[in-house]
């Protein structure tokens, strides 16, 4: 009584068929990634030593460190995290538990969605024109960070805004039916459970600003300077210019310094993102529901 | 505030009334509207100080709007539209700016236990922090009491630091309970608070509100027309928005109606 029929072995059939397909395509996606990875530490490791991290290039970049740039991507992350993290959430706070739904609020969200379409080179030169010269910030780390900022706002408010929707509304119906105002909600029970999906917006945010360039290079990075920054408003070096210069730039570059530069690069930030995740996964593992 | 008045005009049997009872909850000709959809039309009833009132009727009969509009929880929902009068102790709840501190004195159950993701100790200490408690030997106070009014005490006393929401259902919905009283509630509303809890937790907090009512007023929706038999004093039958009957629960099961529908209802022939 159990034999397959004719169409129970198509609907096998097809289900092979297609659980292949998809695994296929899966197994793909880590070609790329395999790949870039084990270059990069292949033709990279070998660079790398406690000196290339924390010395300063000298001879025309083709010898020494590149703490500088290590140092000025550090600060330029850190600075657009603190202009744009808690600008976004606040936004989409606002947007998640408060806003009502017209136009004003349709609009707003079409603005979002339109900002993350922005190229970065256009967000370059918005910056130089915002930062850089209307606020008289010049050629800084705080003009290159706010670019960034701006940039990663909509990563930011999408992210948060989508974790504090997945809150059911049941909670904070029983809040509400309880007194509280909607800030004691959202303080009390929606913001402690949308945490982690918050964080997963920070991380996505730290990968995208600590490789961008364009926005950088017209508003605070530089190609070399002799010195540390000591504030904001100096100007600094960055990884991912200093990549793209001993590239392309100069001439008699030893091949290995490029993959070095690369490796380190993403070394800080999967470093910059193993914190957050591990915030997250400890504060998802005291919260559930 | 002692009168006589008796909710729609409509004279109510007498039976064991004294004549003389406080109004908790006065309500004249409450409409609710979501967008075009009617959910209440037209409905007059006085709540009584001290009595457990059931509303039966089948699904879609606007039960539960009519709580939602007691705990004036229109606000948060733009879609819904409140007219006609509630009063709350004599006052007409829309003239109360301040909301929260009337809502603080509504406790609210819902159909589905809803534990907040917090530990049974914190889901009972919420209303009262949220009102501004922060001593903790105060709060420690009110959690035992409540958990114990709720009958939860003896099966969570040793474990009110671990999630709320990981307790049994029949557990989570006794805290929802907890949690009500924690408010010091002068009225429980309790809508069809069984449907996710097993028979004897049932009647294990039937019990509970038995008791409740000695102190404060309960409104009891539920769609188990002998649960309002054996708990309420008074019934009001709500059919499609409309409020068909109100009286001594007793009559509506002896046929002591005004609406043939009621009769049917209750006996079981259609809902």
């Amino acid at each position: 009584m159990f034999e397959a029929s004719q169409i129970n072995r198509r609907n096998l059939a097809w289900q092979k068929v297609f659980r292949f397909m998809l695994g296929a395509m899966t197994a793909s996606l880590i070609l790329p990634v395999a790949l870039i990875l084990g270059t990069l530490v292949i033709k990279g490791t070998p660079v790398i030593s406690f000196d290339f991290l924390f010395t300063s290039p000298t001879n025309g970049m083709t010898e020494g460190g590149i703490f500088p740039a290590l140092l000025g991507t550090i600060l330029l992350v850190l600075v657009a995290l603190l202009a744009s993290v808690p600008l976004g959430v606040a936004a989409a706070i606002y947007l998640s538990e408060y806003a009502p739904n017209n136009w004003f609020t349709r609009t707003i969200n079409l603005a979002i969605i339109n900002l993350a379409g922005v190229p970065s080179i256009v967000h370059a030169l918005a910056g130089l024109g915002a930062f850089v010269l209307f606020f008289r910030f010049g050629t800084s780390i705080l003009a290159a960070s706010l670019t960034l900022a701006v940039m990663a706002l909509p990563v930011v408010i999408v992210a948060t805004r989508e974790s504090l929707q997945s809150v059911p509304l049941a909670f904070r119906e029983a809040c509400w039916n309880m007194g509280a105002t909607r800030w004691q909600t959202i303080r009390r029970i929606v913001l402690p459970n949308a945490v982690t999906g918050i964080l997963t917006g920070v991380i996505l945010e730290v990968s995208r600003v600590a490789g961008e360039t364009a926005p950088i290079m017209f508003t605070g990075a530089v190609f070399f300077l002799p010195f540390l920054p000591s504030s904001v408003f100096d100007q600094t070096m960055a990884l991912s210019l200093h990549l793209f210069v001993v590239s392309t730039q100069v001439p008699n570059m030893p091949e290995a310094v490029p993959y070095g530069v690369a490796l380190v690069l993403i070394g800080l930030v999967l470093l910059m993102n193993s914190a957050s995740i591990a915030l997250r996964m400890y504060l998802r593992g005291k919260k559930k529901w | 505030m002692v009168t006589t008045y008796s909710g729609n005009g409509r004279s109510e049997s007498t039976g064991d009334e004294s004549g003389r009872y406080r109004v908790k909850l006065g309500v004249e000709n409450l409409s609710i509207h979501y967008g075009s959809a009617t959910a209440l039309e037209n409905v007059s009833l006085d709540i009584r100080e001290n009595e457990i009132f059931g509303i039966i009727g089948p699904a879609n009969a606007g039960k539960s709007s009519f709580l939602k509009a007691i705990n004036r929880m229109d606000m948060f929902n733009p879609e819904m539209k409140v007219d006609g009068r509630i009063k709350f102790n004599g006052k007409d709840i829309s003239r109360i700016r301040n909301v929260y501190s009337l809502r603080r004195r509504i406790g609210v159950v819902f159909p589905l236990p809803v534990g907040l993701p917090l530990s049974v100790y914190d889901n009972v200490a919420l209303a009262p922090r949220l009102g501004g408690q922060k001593d903790r030997t105060e709060l420690d106070v009110i959690v035992e009491r409540c958990l114990r009014r709720a009958a939860l005490w003896d099966e969570v006393k040793d474990r009110l630091n671990s999630l709320g929401s990981l307790l049994s259902g029949g557990q989570q919905q006794r805290l929802t309970i907890a949690r009500a009283l924690s408010q010091d509630p002068e009225l429980l509303m309790l809508d069809e608070f069984s449907i996710a809890v097993d028979p004897v937790t049932t009647m294990r907090i039937e019990d509970v509100l038995k008791e409740l009512k000695n102190e404060i007023t309960i409104i009891l929706v539920t769609n188990l027309v002998q649960q309002a038999r054996r708990l309420a004093d008074r019934t009001a039958f709500f059919l499609e928005g409309k409020c068909l009957d109100v009286g001594i629960t007793e009559d509506l099961f002896t046929g002591e109606v005004s609406d043939q529908r009621t009769r049917d209802y209750v006996e079981g022939r259609f809902g």
